[in-house]
């Protein structure tokens, strides 16, 4: 009804002039980063990072290196885009990589099949109770619900004890590890039924890929034209105005950390379907990988700002970066050492950029 | 009797050991426009706090529309019709203005609980219509609070009272970071307000404003109501003595037993 290039009024409203969105940003440095070592393969080892360097015509790109990095990448994916709403609601999740080790535990002893090769599958330890062969939906449920007792604990601990939630989650990160050493009484658990594998296997060995990507555009929509999103940011950015303005904070907090948990369950769930196999080391670290992927997406640690989209930027920057220092044959240890300072590096920058819009002001 | 909108009763709000708010007794009748002023710390902002259901009192009545009321938060006593203009201004720094006005009551196009999809147009249609009634001017609405002037802030949580119908307004110190022509706006607003015959609760340091404006001076000092003054019976001079506690009040003055 109104005109929108002038509003109501005379008052201006102009949609083109945007601010040059910090995702843009972010896209730069994937393709610099790219480049860089494309440039370095082809001085070093005479061999191209993207490019099939047997020069096939059928087959431009590098499909193999592709598909490592994107196939590790959707997993710890998957854990990053709830612990972006987490960041964006100001707050930390250290208990992703324990969660996804105790779901992948006792998801898997329920995905169990009856034999192996003719004999009683060794690894089920629900055999006695007859609990083998059962149909996807109980292991599915079973993991989910693991994600959603262990985020729900979580959010009832950072929204109603007000325990820092750096420390709450640090908790739940031990904890949880724990539960997965129980659990597993130090035997990896294997041989699930063939439904369970395909969680992690399907598309021809794309589904992580397919879960990350629909789930990413799924949590994109909702952060952007829900309610929730609207709400996640609010309090991000001030809690207290947040509750002035009548929003039930708490509830909220529970909400985003329990969802938190349950894409970390989902992220277990695909990785022990993808490996076949389920042990209590499972996603050790992956926590710090997520935040890793989301602050280098350009989502503010200090909360409010950020999208799901910054994020899958995000995540393909630390894939690029991993399978490039494969690629160059540069040490494991190295990539460790460099994956730390890229997380301090975003944070920096997005330090560096929030004084510069402040002193704006 | 029937033209009292709010009324308090022994009003009280302690902080551990602080005694912010005590025993206050106060009316505001039906289109009645009344300056709350005192000292820094005087308690003007706790009593509005207790009002708007921000904080929960340590004791006391309030009625508000004829009716004993308890608000459980901020929202409660919107939707019972009271919008504030906090001092604080509770605004979201990383989000529009549009955003900022609806936040907590968001105008939607399909109710999912809290995954409800947001009505964009509507809200941005209402904010403009909102801004033109006040005649707040801000260049750009879908620039972000982070990147607005002090100034510009408090435009944003003026109009946000002004763009709901509402029963009563409350506004704490709405002109403070404001310079010349800004607050010659929100004085308007006001005006506009009582032409409206909208009862308000001017929070607020400025003498001529003050006298400008209401019906009513209460003057607060120490967490007590030590007057209330109609504009007409006194002066800047006498209004001052009661801030700074050379003069009291005889009706207010401390029983022995308090
Ligand atoms: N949350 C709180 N906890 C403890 N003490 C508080 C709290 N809020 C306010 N106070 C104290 O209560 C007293 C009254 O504060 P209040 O904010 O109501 O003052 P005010 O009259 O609004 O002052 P100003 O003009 O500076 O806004 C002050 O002594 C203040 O320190
Ligand atoms: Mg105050």
């Amino acid at each position: 009804m109104a005109d929108s290039k002038h509003g109501i009024g005379g008052l201006k409203y102009d949609t083109s002039k945007r601010h040059w969105p910090n995702e843009a940003n972010v896209f730069i440095a994937l393709i610099l980063i790219v480049l860089v070592f494309e440039g370095l393969g082809l001085f070093t080892q005479g061999n191209s990072f993207l490019f099939d360097s047997k020069g096939r015509f059928d087959s431009i790109f590098n499909e193999q290196r592709l598909k490592i990095i994107i196939l590790q990448v959707s997993i710890v994916g998957i854990i990053a885009i709830g612990v972006t709403q987490v960041i964006i609601l100001g707050g930390i999740d250290l208990s992703s990589g324990s969660i996804v080790g105790a779901t992948a535990m006792i998801a898997m002893s329920f995905a169990q099949v009856a034999e192996v090769n003719g004999s009683p599958n060794p690894k089920a330890i629900f055999l006695e109770q007859g609990w083998v062969d059962l149909p996807l939906i109980i292991p599915l449920i079973i993991g989910l619900f693991c994600g959603i007792i262990a985020g729900g604990i979580n959010g009832l601990l950072i929204a109603y004890t007000r325990i820092p939630p750096f420390i709450a989650t640090l908790g739940m990160m031990v904890t949880g590890r724990g539960v997965a050493k129980w659990w597993s009484k130090g035997r990896p658990i294997s041989f699930p039924t063939e439904d369970f594998t395909l969680i992690g296997n399907g598309f021809g060995g794309w589904m992580p890929v397919v879960i990350f990507i629909s789930l990413a555009i799924l949590f994109f929509l909702i952060l952007k034209f829900t309610v929730y999103g609207k709400h996640t940011y609010a309090i991000g950015s001030n809690e207290e105005a947040a509750r002035m303005s009548g929003i039930d904070v708490n509830r909220h907090k529970v909400l985003v950390y329990t969802i938190a948990g349950i894409l970390a369950a989902l992220a277990a769930l695909v990785l022990s379907s993808k490996n076949l196999t389920a042990q209590s080391g499972m996603g050790v670290m992956y926590e710090l990988d997520a935040i890793a992927m989301t602050v280098i997406g350009g989502v503010s640690l200090s909360g409010g700002r950020g999208s799901i989209f910054g994020t899958v930027l995000g995540s393909l920057i630390f894939g690029v970066i991993i399978s490039g220092f494969t690629f160059l044959r540069l040490d494991a240890y190295y990539q460790e050492m460099v994956k730390g300072i890229i997380i301090v590096g975003a944070v920096v920058l997005d330090q560096w950029r929030q004084r510069r819009v402040a002193s704006r002001a | 009797m029937n033209d009292v909108i709010l009324e308090t009763h022994d009003l009280t709000k302690h902080y551990g050991g602080v005694f912010a708010l005590e025993a206050a007794d106060f009316t505001l009748q039906k289109g009645e426009h009344v300056a709350v002023m005192g000292d820094n710390g005087a308690g003007k902002s706790t009593f509005v706090r207790q009002i708007t259901g921000v904080e929960q009192p340590t004791r006391g009545k309030i009625i508000f529309d004829q009716q004993e009321v308890s608000f459980d938060g901020p929202l409660a006593a919107r939707e019972a019709g009271i919008e504030t203009v906090f001092q604080t201004l509770a605004l979201a720094d990383d989000l529009d203005v549009p955003d900022n006005l609806f936040l907590g009551r968001e105008m939607l196009k399909l109710k999912l609980g809290p995954f409800s999809i947001l009505d964009y147009k509507g809200m941005r249609d209402a904010t403009l219509r909102g801004l033109e009634k006040t005649g707040v001017k801000i260049p750009n609405i879908k620039n972000t609070i982070r990147n607005m002037s002090g100034g510009q802030r408090q435009c944003v949580a003026i109009a946000r009272t002004a763009t709901f119908h509402s029963k009563l307004t409350i506004m704490d110190e709405p002109t403070a970071a404001l310079g010349v022509q800004e607050t010659a706006q929100v004085e308007n607003i006001i005006r506009t307000l009582k032409e409206n015959g909208e009862p308000l609760i001017l929070v607020s340091h400025n003498m001529r404003q003050v006298f400008d404006l209401v019906d009513r001076i209460v003057v607060f000092r120490r967490g007590r109501i030590v007057a209330n003054l109609k504009k007409e019976e006194t002066d800047g001079q006498d209004v001052v003595a009661y801030i700074t506690g050379a003069k009291t009040d005889p009706a207010y003055e401390l029983k022995e037993d308090d």
